[in-house]
């Protein structure tokens, strides 16, 4: 007697052993990578919680600190990652609907609005190091002719700690779009089997949501 | 891992005994605290004691009756009992709120100092506890403090280095000494004699020998005592190494310093005077009253190889008579 | 060829999944080779990789405790110096807690069974679970490699400012720790999407066995709190190297944010550590007595609040840190709240012998001794919540006496149990009952006599992780230390009969205890696969034939 669901042998070759369909294989994916996407919440809010902290220790010198960042290259990568969860979504749907040229297309696009992020965010952290402006015990920018408030370097602790760990993800990121973008250039992907996608989906769009909540507050707020 | 046998200096606070008998006895009870926590100790015992005797009794009792007899013996088909469930989750409900209660409403009063209170101020750091008394200024206790009896006081504590924690279990009071922060206790001590103090937070090598005691003594006796240790300076009739000796003792060197050639935290003095030691920084120096005097004003300037920077400065607390006689006792340790 | 899909595992000595295919090589023998282990996606190969692992490391941080234990038989520091003494009670914490007590039963048992028990072929994400465990295997290197280079003596709690200060291997310890945070996330988010979505026809929540809801309980908690830890150590170690002056108060930090930080994770973990256990209780009760587990849907619930009610009790470990006491109040309220499903577990448990028909199996006898020392250390719970009560026994050995009678008391004791309860299932052999009742006997009398009177020197004042300590505490060292060679003896004499019975002992049928899960229908060993044909469940897992469905007395249908 067959097992309650299965799929009329041979199964396609993206149905996994364990599972007994194809919706019951999508659906799981789909749990695990909200669930994984939940201790990427809890992990970030950590942080958030230590900048909160701190802003609440040292009001004025998180402001005067601040003042510091780049608003021009924050806000371009703020563009480029809203962009590119655009580009994302749209090869989500790409993918959905079987046109696999797209799909390619808006992957491709998606890691290219990642590498701009990562180049533009190379260039805000050169100009840190340039200026003395390092984390901690290595922070120096009065040699340069920054006079800062006196514990700024908790605050560049943070921003890097925040926007370096923020940026690992970005970079893993990229990894596995581009391996997503291998199979959907071999024609893995179609309107059955579009699991990749859509969940490398997700976790692009968490790496873009905690950006729009580092920007404002590293960058903006008064 | 067993290696040289580490001696730590055998304390005479060691052997201060703080239990009321033997060796299941409740610690004395020497402050005002004593009371509202033990009472709130032995209920919660008592109820504790209740509830695991009644749990442990049914079940052995249970495990005993209901044991198996026959092979195809039938058990019975019970899976719940709402009146039963709802009683045993309400009872220990109530129960539980009102020691909660309890011990909310006592800590709040361990928390709010009389306004009368004496001031101490107490500071801990790597390996020992400086007590000082604002009110008697030029009083210095080394792991030691004293408190009259019947009149409450309270400590304002800090840490030098790490989180130390000061504890003297016989007025059942603690709190964290914390680096870069001021905390806050009170107590009235009701007893005199003398007490065990703690440090109860983890802080490194000598975390255990960082003991001292509480001395309680009668109001009139107390502050003839404060005067008696605020004045370290030399006797009538006192050699100048004979109070160098004084001065060791109490400012807390024994801690990282034998004399007796053991290795601590710190060298030896032991046959140190006029010696040529290797710094760490490869030059060598001789230990002469100079050195002496800069090891302890800028302790982590020359240290010898092989032992780490770890000794806190004694600049602004010990005077020039004082540090004349540091040198002058370590030049008769041989 | 047998086309039955309803469960009757009482079919003597057999099963439906034994009979009449038969018999399938067991997923021991199914593939050969070791790298088809070390490859391995099979959930039951990877939990037995685990349980041979967690069970070494417990014998690492076993050696550890007895040598702390041997330090203290005298009231001087003779045996071991304090640096090193400090290093090992470092050890033994650091060793129990991240590589023994919390992965043990997830990842080996729940490994293993909670598939087998939901009737699906493995976990939902297999290859996932195989990295879960290398990921295992490089934590714990890292932490081998903290021993070789000359420790770590922090302790295992790791409060700032020692440990950013301290010249021993705080980074690789750290680092350790922070990878083994990773397989811990990993094997909850498994658990979690296998329970929702592979649970076999039939096998509805209510259906589910109490161990699932236990893991299920535990699996939420791995995955919530462990990445707030993973955080607190990235700090550390970015504290430590860039001192950007988070916790360090010289730099500007606060060291008791820190502490804030560190227990919003190991809170929830000690609940990690007991979830399962309290799941493997109800397990044995019930086998062992042939009686449906008393209040059921109570207990599956108890195991969720609790989950939820720890993750807001974290401030009952800063009562006298200086924390406010406004949050000291709130703290002491909710660590109250979460007593209470604590204890409708251990009425229930009880209340479930009542008219069953107990055998004194090692399990049961591990079930019985589970309610006697969690109990007490639940019970002693209650004195540290209260908030003038903790300031007297804050840090003093009450609270390690405390915290092993749950741990080990409860945990650890859980687990041996679940290994004699499924060491047939497993390994397809019996070991011999009399060795383990005689183990569970010196387990019993060696941990009380190890644990019980520290709560006496902790009411007297004598302070934790201390080396070397004042005469008046001497004789209760002395019997604590000699409890703790009772109790090494004890598992010592448990592993040698174990291992014992993986040579000698007696073949082991499919339901030796007359199980009503639907592990009991697999083969001892099962095949690989688990089951021949997906399970159709139409009865919930406590359902004995033993039981009297005539008429009397209450009759419930789920």
């Amino acid at each position: 007697m067959r097992p309650q669901g299965a799929e009329p042998h041979p199964h396609p070759s993206y149905l996994q052993h364990h599972f007994d369909n194809r919706e019951q294989q999508a659906s799981a994916a789909k749990l695990g990578m909200w669930v994984f996407l939940a201790t990427e919440i809890l992990m970030f809010s950590g942080l958030f919680l230590g900048y909160f902290i701190i802003r609440m220790f040292y009001p004025e010198m998180v402001l005067g600190a601040h003042e510091h960042l780049s608003k021009t290259a924050g806000g371009i990568n703020t563009v480029v990652l809203i962009t590119s969860s655009f580009t994302m979504a749209l090869g989500v749907r790409a993918a959905q609907t079987n046109n696999r040229k797209q799909c390619v297309w808006m992957l491709a696009l998606t890691i290219l609005c990642a590498g701009i992020f990562m180049v533009v965010k190379y260039f805000e952290y050169s100009s840190k190091f340039h200026h003395g402006m390092l984390p901690g015990r290595f922070y120096h920018a009065y040699d340069f002719g920054y006079d800062l408030p006196k514990y700024a370097h908790v605050f560049f602790g943070i921003y890097f700690t925040m926007t370096g760990l923020h940026g690992v993800h970005v970079l893993v990121g990229m990894g596995v779009l581009t391996w997503v973008l291998i199979r959907a250039k071999r024609g893995e992907f179609s309107a059955e089997y579009y699991t990749p996608v859509e969940n490398v989906g997700l976790y692009w769009h968490l790496v873009d949501l905690v950006w729009i909540f580092l920007f404002p507050l590293l960058y903006l707020v008064k | 891992m067993i290696s040289t046998l580490f001696h730590a200096p055998e304390p005479a606070k060691k052997y201060i005994k703080d239990v009321e008998g033997g060796s299941w006895s409740m610690p004395i009870d020497a402050s005002t605290f004593g009371d509202p926590i033990d009472t709130l100790y032995l209920f919660i015992v008592a109820i504790d004691v209740l509830f695991f005797a009644l749990i442990v009794a049914t079940m052995v009792y249970f495990a005993w009756k209901y044991r198996r007899r026959t092979k195809f013996q039938k058990t019975s088909s019970i899976t719940h009992n709402g009146k039963i469930e709802f009683l045993w989750s309400a009872i220990p409900a109530v129960l539980l709120i009102v020691i909660f209660l309890w011990g909310e409403i006592d800590y709040m009063k361990m928390s709010v100092p009389p306004g009368d209170a004496i001031d101490i101020r107490i500071k801990g750091q790597k390996w020992f506890w400086t007590v000082t008394y604002p009110d008697h200024p030029g009083v210095i206790l080394t792991d030691e403090i004293i408190v009259p009896e019947g009149r409450p006081v309270r400590l304002t504590m800090t840490s030098e280095d790490v989180i130390h924690s000061f504890y003297i279990p016989a007025f059942r009071v603690k709190k964290d000494a914390v680096p870069g922060r001021y905390t806050n206790i009170w107590f009235q001590a009701t007893r005199v004699g003398e007490y065990n103090l703690f440090c109860t937070e983890y802080c490194g090598d000598d975390h255990s020998g960082m003991i001292g005691v509480a001395k309680v003594l009668p109001w009139d006796q107390f502050e003839k005592a404060l005067e008696e240790a605020g004045r370290l300076a030399p006797n009538t009739g006192e050699s100048m190494a004979g109070f160098g000796r004084r001065v060791f003792e109490r400012r807390g060197c024994p801690v990282c310093h034998s004399v007796d050639g053991t290795r601590l935290v710190g060298p030896s003095f032991k046959g140190k005077y006029g010696s040529q030691e290797q710094l760490a920084d490869g030059t060598s120096v001789t230990v002469d009253d100079n050195y002496i005097r800069k090891s302890l004003l800028e302790p982590n300037a020359q240290v010898v190889s092989g032992f780490t920077p770890q000794m806190p400065s004694f600049a602004g607390q010990l005077n020039d008579e004082q540090i004349t006689a540091l040198v002058e006792f370590i030049k008769s340790v041989k | 060829m047998s086309t039955s899909t309803t469960m009757d595992p009482h079919q003597t000595g057999a099963s439906s999944e034994s009979h009449g295919h038969g018999r399938e090589p067991s997923y021991l023998v199914a593939k050969p080779g070791l790298w088809s282990w070390l490859a391995t996606v099979d959930h039951k190969r990877l939990g037995i990789m685990y349980l041979v692992l967690t069970l070494l490391f417990f014998l690492v941080g076993g050696v550890a405790a007895l040598a702390v234990r041997t330090e203290l038989l005298t009231p001087e520091g003779d045996f071991l110096t304090a640096i090193n003494y400090n290093k090992m009670f470092t050890l033994h914490g650091a060793v129990m807690v991240f590589l023994v007590i919390i992965p043990m039963v997830p990842a080996a048992f729940g490994n293993f069974f909670l598939p087998i028990m939901l009737g699906a072929k493995d976990v939902a994400f297999p290859r996932l679970n195989l990295m879960s465990f290398w990921i295992y295997v490089l934590g714990a290197c890292f932490f081998l490699y903290t021993i070789f280079a000359g420790g770590l003596d922090t302790g295992w709690t790791f409060y700032t400012p020692y440990s950013t200060t301290t010249g021993t291997a705080v980074i690789s310890a750290v680092a350790g720790a922070f990878i083994l945070g990773f397989s811990s996330i990993l094997t909850g988010l498994n658990f979690i999407v296998t329970v929702h979505k592979m649970r076999a026809p039939g096998l509805t929540w209510n259906r589910m066995p109490l161990f699932i809801w236990a893991l299920y309980a535990t699996a939420v908690v791995q995955v919530l709190a462990t990445p707030v830890l993973a955080i607190t150590l990235l700090l550390l170690a970015i504290e430590r190297t860039l001192n950007i002056g988070i916790f360090d108060p010289k730099m500007g930090g606060d060291p008791v944010l820190f502490q804030h930080f560190f227990w919003f994770y190991s809170h929830p973990a000690v609940y990690i550590m007991i979830l399962p256990g309290f799941g493997i209780t109800s397990e044995l009760i019930a086998v062992h007595s042939k009686k449906h587990i008393f209040g059921y849907k109570a207990i599956a619930l108890s195991s969720v609040s609790i989950a939820i009610i720890g993750f807001l009790v974290w401030g009952h470990h800063l009562f006298v840190s200086g924390q406010s006491e406004l949050a000291g109040v709130l703290f002491s309220f909710i660590t109250f709240a979460v007593a209470v499903p604590t204890a409708i577990k251990v009425f229930s448990w009880t209340a479930t012998l009542y008219k069953g028909a107990i055998d004194f199996t090692t399990p049961m006898l591990y079930g019985l001794m589970f309610i006697f020392t969690f109990t007490i250390g639940g019970l002693t719970g209650i004195f540290l919540g209260a908030l003038s009560i903790d300031v007297h026994l804050h840090d003093t050995y009450f609270v390690v006496a405390h915290f092993h009678y749950v741990m080990m008391g409860g945990g650890i004791i859980a687990a041996i149990g679940a290994l004699h309860h499924w060491w047939a299932k497993m390994f397809g052999r019996m070991y011999n009952e009399r060795a383990g009742q005689i183990g569970a006997l010196l387990v019993f009398v060696g941990f009380n006599m190890t644990f019980f009177n520290q709560f006496v020197l902790g009411q007297q004042g004598m302070p934790r992780r201390y080396y070397t300590y004042v005469e008046q505490f001497h004789d209760q060292h002395v019997l604590s230390t000699w409890g703790s060679y009772v109790l090494g003896a004890g598992l010592v004499w448990t592993a040698m009969y174990l291992i014992a019975s993986l040579f000698k002992g007696k073949a082991a049928p499919a339901n030796p205890w007359g199980g009503a899960s639907l592990e009991w229908i697999t083969q001892s060993p099962p095949i690989e696969h688990n089951f021949h044909e997906t399970p159709v469940v139409t009865a919930d897992p406590y359902n004995f034939p033993e039981i009297d469905r005539s008429g009397t007395g209450r009759h419930h249908e789920h």
